[in-house]
């Protein structure tokens, strides 16, 4: 069995010294998993490595760690394979720190009470029904019960808290975890308020239109949750079905960016803001009171940004559109001629990608 | 959240279908069981479970629907119905979230996440009065006065390697109880799943059966049709283990010890909804697309029968103390536990527990916990903490008696190989006394507790293996090679366990029969 180096981050409060590096040796099968290597370690050489584990078989979400700077579940990742990775990112040994964006207390443990849970408390995560349960069960559409199981299957390791970025600029976020938590509340025909909850999140300034789309959450979810699809998710029902003009203006980003894709096919920049502003609208941007105060706000923002050379004056008023608006037209008029929006997850298509497009068309016909 | 709960991944029993009647059900059990359940109990959590699905589905659980909208059930083994209500194949994790859930909604309940039971407090009259644990966080020990405490602390398959349970899953407990004076009963009675993989063994669930999936030995062979013709893969699970085991020890199976589970069968579509977490399974722990090729696999340990003696509220003989769970012993399953009954018995007798000991609590003074025991459980931690480190490792204390249970304690067992485990579990706890450990400190020292679950997990296969040798035929999980044959007429009853220093002292119980009277067991 091939040897493999085990570069770990040990911190320990007691010991009155910070954080630092130690390296262990360890022997396994390259199918065996980090966290086998680590416990193996703990075994073997030192007792006092500490590390959340349970069920090694990434159910019970308690071994979130850090991996080759990655956020993942130690159990579920082959540690021949992370050998490979830290090699080809010209590491002599696989790296394991904790989890980021939550606080250490000892060696890979981190507080999940302190950043993780206090935002799943803080988005209400229990059902609430309207008035008294029926005498059996209540009669829900099937395919609505298999949506939200996808969120359901969240077992709560962290990695996607560890690994987003938002939270790293705002760590006020709701973030990817609790949001995804939400939708499983409002993808819920039994729950009885949808819309007080969406309101909710999208007048928090630190909710459903904090997030970034920058995916990080999607590529860590060992559970294949897709956190940020979750969150698309509320925000489709907050702006498309109940309309909700948020107070963060995601109703009205969104409907500038939808807008100006139809009509110019790319982002108009300099229209973006103004229409942001006015839900969409240039005039009602320029005629709304309010509108009007946040675009004059917004100005030292466009100062800078013009000072620094990152908007370019010309590009920026003098839009070009597409030479061939017409594909882009094609795909609004798909879209729009679904009656029903399609809701697709990995319980009915499996994993995303190319070997399952097949299973998606099917999964798609039936939707 | 992190219970082991999380893994029953198929699904939950109840007789709930219009066609279906809790006496099915109950039969089903009471034959699942190679009639050691008692008829009492199990007639009580079948009658109970159609309503505990509803008030679960009430509180939020996102189960399976059928096209009309309503519950929807699988097929599972050695039931008579498809009467199994599953979500996905994440049913435990779906239910122990949505019932943490409703933790979270009472913010007037404290939740101590994260402490570790050391010891069970009684006071002069021997009743309970609080339990001494300690902190993992700080390393501080408190001593909690209760008038009634209720364990539910789950299984003990670490004692056995390879196991489907998780690491916490030390039978503390069950450990606890015993120690503190209560009996145990039906010890002997452990379940080896027929699908678990070779090596690691990570459980596969029945579900992929119940849906359809198929198993075959090297040759080919649908083995089954020879050992359970009318059930086939749906037979109960020491059945099919037996069988399987039986085909790898005659030569049929392939060279890693193992037999073919052949999933490929059920439609595509299907897998990915009602079997997503296997696919996980297979790809992230074997490497094999289950939904391309077949997966081998091979009988492992998964479930203890047995556990702390309770009655059907319940209370063990100690006043103010329960069990509920695995940690339990009703007796509902008996010799042999059905698929999806685990999560039933956990939820109905859980229950009934929380609810009687609430209703004696009310009615009752606050019993006296002595300061003394808190004392004891300190100055015990500090010896472990302080001692040298000349003795062995806990590691290698610990995958000693795994393997050795694995061995003799499995699925085909005589009483020379029960003699030479007990020999090697006696020795162990004899070196568990000695264990060095690396870790001096107070935060999380998880070095310590895998001292003290040492100790916890030692008396357990102590108490199985004792029990096995004690059961001179063969019924349910326990198959003995020297008494091959079931023995109503000796052997219809209990054997329960009760602590003393020098090892368990054995007695017997009635087994209660309602309606059923045993019959041959065929499937």
């Amino acid at each position: 069995m091939p040897d493999y180096t085990l570069k770990i981050r040990r911190y320990n409060p007691e010991s009155g010294q910070t954080a630092y590096w130690e390296n262990f040796t360890v022997q396994l099968d390259p199918a065996r998993s980090v966290l086998d290597g680590i416990l193996q370690a703990r075994n073997d050489q030192d007792g006092s490595i500490a590390i959340r584990c349970s069920c090694q078989a990434a159910i019970c979400g308690s071994c979130g760690v850090r991996i080759n700077g990655k956020s993942r579940l130690a159990c579920n990742t082959k540690i021949g394979e992370a050998a490979e990775r830290a090699t080809a990112m010209g590491k002599d040994a696989i790296v394991v720190e904790p989890m980021g964006n939550m606080p250490v207390i000892k060696d890979l443990i981190v507080d999940m009470d302190a950043v993780h849970w206090k935002k799943v408390h803080r988005v209400v995560p229990w059902l609430l029904p309207a008035g008294e349960p029926p005498e059996r069960e209540y009669i829900v559409p099937a395919e609505s019960m298999i949506d939200v199981t996808q969120a359901m299957a969240c077992i709560h390791c962290g990695a996607c808290v560890s690994a987003c970025l938002a939270l790293e600029v705002d760590p006020d976020f709701v973030g990817p975890a609790a949001l995804a938590k939400a939708y499983r509340f409002v993808g819920d025909p039994r729950d009885a308020h949808e819309e007080e909850r969406l309101k909710d999140l999208a007048e928090d300034e630190h909710g459903i239109y904090d997030c970034t789309h920058c995916f990080a959450c999607v590529e860590v979810c060992p559970k294949g949750v897709a956190p940020m699809d979750q969150i698309m998710r509320l925000r489709r029902r907050a702006t498309g079905d109940y309309g909700i003009k948020d107070s963060n203006n995601g109703y009205g980003h969104e409907k500038a960016f939808v807008g100006l894709i139809e009509r110019y096919g790319t982002l108009h920049e300099s229209q973006l803001l103004p229409r942001s502003y006015g839900q969409g609208s240039l005039i009602r941007s320029q005629l709304d009171p309010s509108s009007l105060r946040q675009l004059i706000t917004a100005l030292p923002t466009v100062v800078n940004g013009l000072k620094s050379g990152k908007v370019a004056p010309k590009a920026a008023i003098w839009h070009h559109k597409l030479p061939d608006q017409k594909q882009v037209r094609r795909i609004y008029n798909e879209v729009h001629s679904h009656g029903e929006r399609i809701e697709l997850n990995m319980y009915i298509v499996g994993e995303s990608g190319g070997e399952n497009e097949g299973a998606m068309a099917e999964g798609g016909a039936e939707g | 959240m992190r219970s082991h709960s999380n893994a029953a991944q198929g699904g939950i029993n109840a007789a709930l279908g219009a066609e279906d009647t809790w006496e099915s059900h109950a039969f089903d059990t009471v034959k699942g069981s190679d009639y050691l359940g008692d008829q009492d109990a199990i007639e009580i959590m079948c009658k109970a479970a159609p309503q505990e699905i509803l008030d679960l589905e009430h509180l939020g659980v996102t189960f399976h629907r059928n096209e009309e909208g309503k519950l929807g059930t699988r097929a599972f083994g050695g039931a008579s119905a498809a009467r199994t209500y599953y979500v996905a194949d994440i049913t435990g994790q779906a239910i122990l979230h949505v019932l943490y859930e409703q933790l979270m909604k009472h913010d007037e309940i404290y939740r101590y996440e994260e402490w570790f039971n050391t010891a069970l407090v009684q006071d002069e009259a021997g009743h309970i009065a609080g339990v001494v644990a300690r902190n993992m966080r700080d390393g501080t020990m408190e001593l909690f006065g209760a008038k009634a405490v209720i364990l539910a602390c789950g299984g003990n398959g670490q004692i056995y390697n390879p196991t489907t349970n998780a690491l916490i899953c030390t039978g503390d407990g069950i450990a606890l109880a015993y120690r503190a004076g209560a009996p145990l009963m039906d010890m002997e009675m452990v379940q080896y799943h027929p699908t678990t993989l070779q090596g690691n063994g990570l459980l596969i669930t029945e579900g992929a059966r119940g849906e359809g999936a198929h198993l075959y030995n090297a040759n080919g062979e649908r083995f089954m049709e020879k050992y359970a013709p009318n059930k086939l893969e749906l037979a109960s699970r020491d059945v099919v283990s037996r069988a399987e085991q039986t085909e790898i020890n005659e030569g049929r199976g392939f060279p890693d010890g193992t037999v073919a589970l052949d999933i490929t069968v059920v439609p595509r579509k299907r897998i990915h909804e009602a079997l997503r977490e296997i696919v996980n399974v297979g790809r992230d722990f074997a490497g094999v697309d289950i939904t391309k090729e077949p997966i081998h696999i091979k009988p492992g340990n998964h479930y203890i029968m047995g556990g702390v003696k309770t009655d059907v509220d319940g209370a063990t003989n100690i006043p103010g103390l329960y069990a509920a769970g695995e940690v339990a012993c009703v007796s509902v399953h008996g010799g042999n536990r059905l698929g999806a009954n685990s999560l039933l018995d956990t939820l109905i007798f859980g229950g009934r527990s929380g609810r009687h000991a609430a209703h004696r609590a009310r009615e009752m003074a606050q019993p006296t916990a002595s300061r003394e025991h808190l004392e004891n459980e300190e100055r015990a931690i500090k010896e472990i903490v302080n001692r040298d480190r000349s003795g062995r490792r806990v590691s290698e204390v610990k995958a000693e008696m795994g393997a050795a249970m694995d061995k003799y304690a499995a699925v085909f067992r005589d009483e020379e190989g029960l003699n030479q485990v007990l020999e090697i579990v006696r020795r162990l706890k004899e070196e568990a006394k000695t264990v060095a450990i690396d870790d001096k400190g107070s935060v999380f020292n998880q070095d310590l507790f895998g001292a003290l679950e040492l100790g916890y997990m030692l008396d357990n296969a102590e108490c199985v293996v004792v029990g096995a040798l004690e059961r001179k035929e063969s019924r349910g999980a326990q198959f003995r090679t020297d008494y091959p044959e079931r023995n109503d007429d000796e052997w219809l009853k209990h054997i329960n366990l009760t602590y003393t220093p020098d090892g368990p002292e054995i007695s017997y119980s009635e087994v209660t029969i309602t309606q059923w009277q045993p019959e041959a067991r065929t499937y």
